[in-house]
């Protein structure tokens, strides 16, 4: 029994490996490469390792593109949407949650069936909106269509509805009025509804593609996406130039999800998902 | 002045009663009125945003898809249907529907059943099972054109890492973007890959979320593991399975980025799927009427799709 017992961990173990190995891979790959100098990355048979920590590719991404300039910009974008959301969602949800008005299951249920439009639909009226708004090349135009969400209002609905009750009664007979509720008692108890709120939908925006590929054309609006994919296209550039690049963007997002994946993970299971 | 005007306060005392009564219910109904008033305010912000961004351009689609479009999207003739059956007659639009189909079919179960067994073995009580856990949950930091780049480079057909490591074992070099028959292949195992992390979590709180005692139980009776995963904890897993389905077929059916970026819907239209068919239309072709009818006509796929999924597969869903 222990001798089947422990052969069963054995193949577990065995399998895992295996699996995290493939998984990594190509994360592994990049970040070789980061320090690999550019005759080492065109050598055959390929090199797996790098000789030494070369770290000229980093500066020449650096010097190659204003790779500086894309993360501001993608941090400003992801960070006006994430704050924009959270806010609009929450007093949405609050509205949704604890407040009394005529409309309310209609609004609700109208609410629920936006989640079923696609972005494709949207995307070609939403360009020529922001078009003829002259928003085009500009924070504005990269932020304010997606300062709302239906998937932020149900997600913190779901949080507000499971506070004690309690709390707003009491609340209510010290003369509490709904805004210094929602301010001083709700959001402080749903923090943690809000920073999953938050921390996915930072990482949803900072990877976000084709809308910044439409709406921005100069240089010093692009995004980190965008930018990294146009290094892909510069026909001279080295591939470890373009690696170091990569790594240089995922590194934020893996941070991230180093220190936020438990919040990450409640947010992604807590219902449907828009991509 | 209760002393001073004795007489007066007797008659007048039902008239009070109901003047406070109908005071009370005036405030009342402005309280009521408050209240409904403050829950619009609340739900101003999005109210007003979904309008602009969501609720207008539905009604903008369907109008653009009746009409033809100058480059700058100005509407310049009515056309009718005419080009939802001009996208039925042509062959391009039941070819990009035929990859997307095809690239779901590549993508979904593939992504699902590796999901499964990661999530599956991860969740065994054993030692170290955190940092597979956080490996397997990775690729979430993943964004399509980091995912596509990189692939790209691993795709290469002379100086690439798969080529290199299929010559290791005798294998002749493969045209992975190149060739028609692999690139769509090509670019699911990367798709795969990219969503791992995303179908991981999903099913990990699955798993996480199956009653422990059924499982022990299960043990005791002298299941092994796999018996155990596929006849107990499988069945209470298949609202989990069910929801990442739908999901990851609409997913599939959106896809565009690593299309755009690793084969532009080459070679030959083999990698064209139909978003890309839209992108094409509208912002390279710049007609925005045709685009728009390929955007409302993909919309009612999905949606129909979804539709067959609840009517037939929700059946064999386990709810408990």
């Amino acid at each position: 029994m222990s001798m089947r017992k422990s052969l069963n961990k054995a193949v577990i173990y065995g399998i895992l490996a295996v699996l995290a190995a493939l998984m990594m891979y190509p994360l592994i790959f990049t970040f070789m490469s980061v320090f690999m100098t550019a005759p080492e990355m065109n050598q055959y048979p390929p090199k797996l390792f790098p000789s030494s920590l070369y770290l000229g590719g980093l500066q020449s991404v650096l010097e190659l593109i204003p790779l500086d300039r894309f993360v501001i910009n993608s941090f400003v974008m992801s960070g006006i949407i994430m704050i924009g959301q959270v806010i609009t969602a929450a007093m949405a949800a609050y509205a949704f949650s604890y407040i009394q008005f005529p409309g309310k299951n209609a609004w609700f249920a109208i609410f629920l069936s936006t989640m079923m439009i696609p972005w494709e639909v949207t995307i070609i009226p939403n360009y020529l909106t922001i078009k003829s708004w002259g928003w085009m090349d500009s924070y504005q135009g990269l932020t304010v269509p997606f300062l709302a969400s239906a998937f932020g209002v149900f997600l913190l609905r779901q949080f507000f509805l499971q506070l004690p009750k309690e709390l707003f009664e009491a609340a209510k007979i010290d003369g509490c009025g709904h805004i210094r509720h929602f301010i001083t008692i709700v959001l402080p108890l749903a923090r943690p509804g809000l920073a999953s709120l938050g921390v996915y939908v930072f990482l949803t925006n900072w990877n976000m593609y084709l809308w910044p590929l439409l709406i921005t054309n100069s240089v010093e609006m692009r995004t980190v996406q965008i930018g990294i994919s146009m290094l892909q296209f510069e026909e001279y550039t080295a591939w470890n130039i373009v690696l170091c690049g990569v790594a240089l963007v995922l590194l934020p997002s893996l941070l991230l999800l180093v220190f936020g994946l438990r919040q990450l993970a409640r947010g992604i299971t807590a219902g449907a998902v828009k991509g | 002045m209760d002393a001073q005007h004795p007489e007066l306060k007797l008659p007048a005392a039902p008239a009070v009663v109901q003047e406070t009564q109908t005071a009370h219910k005036d405030k009342l109904r402005a309280r009521r009125w408050k209240e409904g008033a403050l829950g619009y305010l609340f739900l101003a912000p999005c109210l007003v945003l979904f309008t602009i961004f969501l609720f207008y351009p539905l009604v903008k689609s369907v109008y653009l898809s009746f009409h033809l479009t100058d480059p700058r999207g100005e509407v310049a003739a009515f056309v009718g249907l005419e080009n939802y059956i001009n996208l039925a007659a042509s062959g391009q639009m039941w070819n990009s529907l035929k990859v997307t189909l095809l690239f779901a079919l590549y993508t979904v179960p593939a992504g699902i059943v590796l999901g499964l067994i990661m999530a599956g073995l991860t969740h065994a009580k054993l030692k170290g099972m955190k940092i597979f856990q956080f490996i397997f949950s990775v690729p979430l930091a993943l964004s399509v054109s980091t995912a596509s780049v990189i692939w790209v480079m691993l795709f290469h057909p002379s100086m690439g890492m798969f080529n290199y490591f299929l010559s290791k074992i005798g294998a002749g070099p493969i045209q992975w973007l190149t060739d028609p028959s692999w690139a769509l292949i090509s670019i699911s195992l990367m798709t795969v890959w990219m969503q791992s992390g995303f179908n991981y979590i999903v099913l990990l709180s699955g798993i996480q979320g199956v009653p422990e005692d059924i499982v022990e139980s299960a043990k005791i009776d002298g299941a092994g593991p796999i018996r155990t995963f596929v006849q107990i904890v499988f069945p209470l897993l298949t609202p989990t399975v069910f929801f990442l389905s739908v999901v990851s077929i609409i997913h599939a059916f959106q896809s565009f980025g690593q299309i755009h970026l690793m084969t532009k819907g080459g070679p030959a239209g083999s990698t064209e799927v139909f978003v890309y068919s839209i992108y094409k239309e509208a912002f390279i072709n710049y007609q925005f009427g045709t685009g728009s009818a390929l955007a409302l006509t993909l919309f009612a796929i999905i949606m129909i799709l979804t539709f067959i999924q609840f009517a037939v597969l929700e059946k064999k869903v386990h709810y408990q």
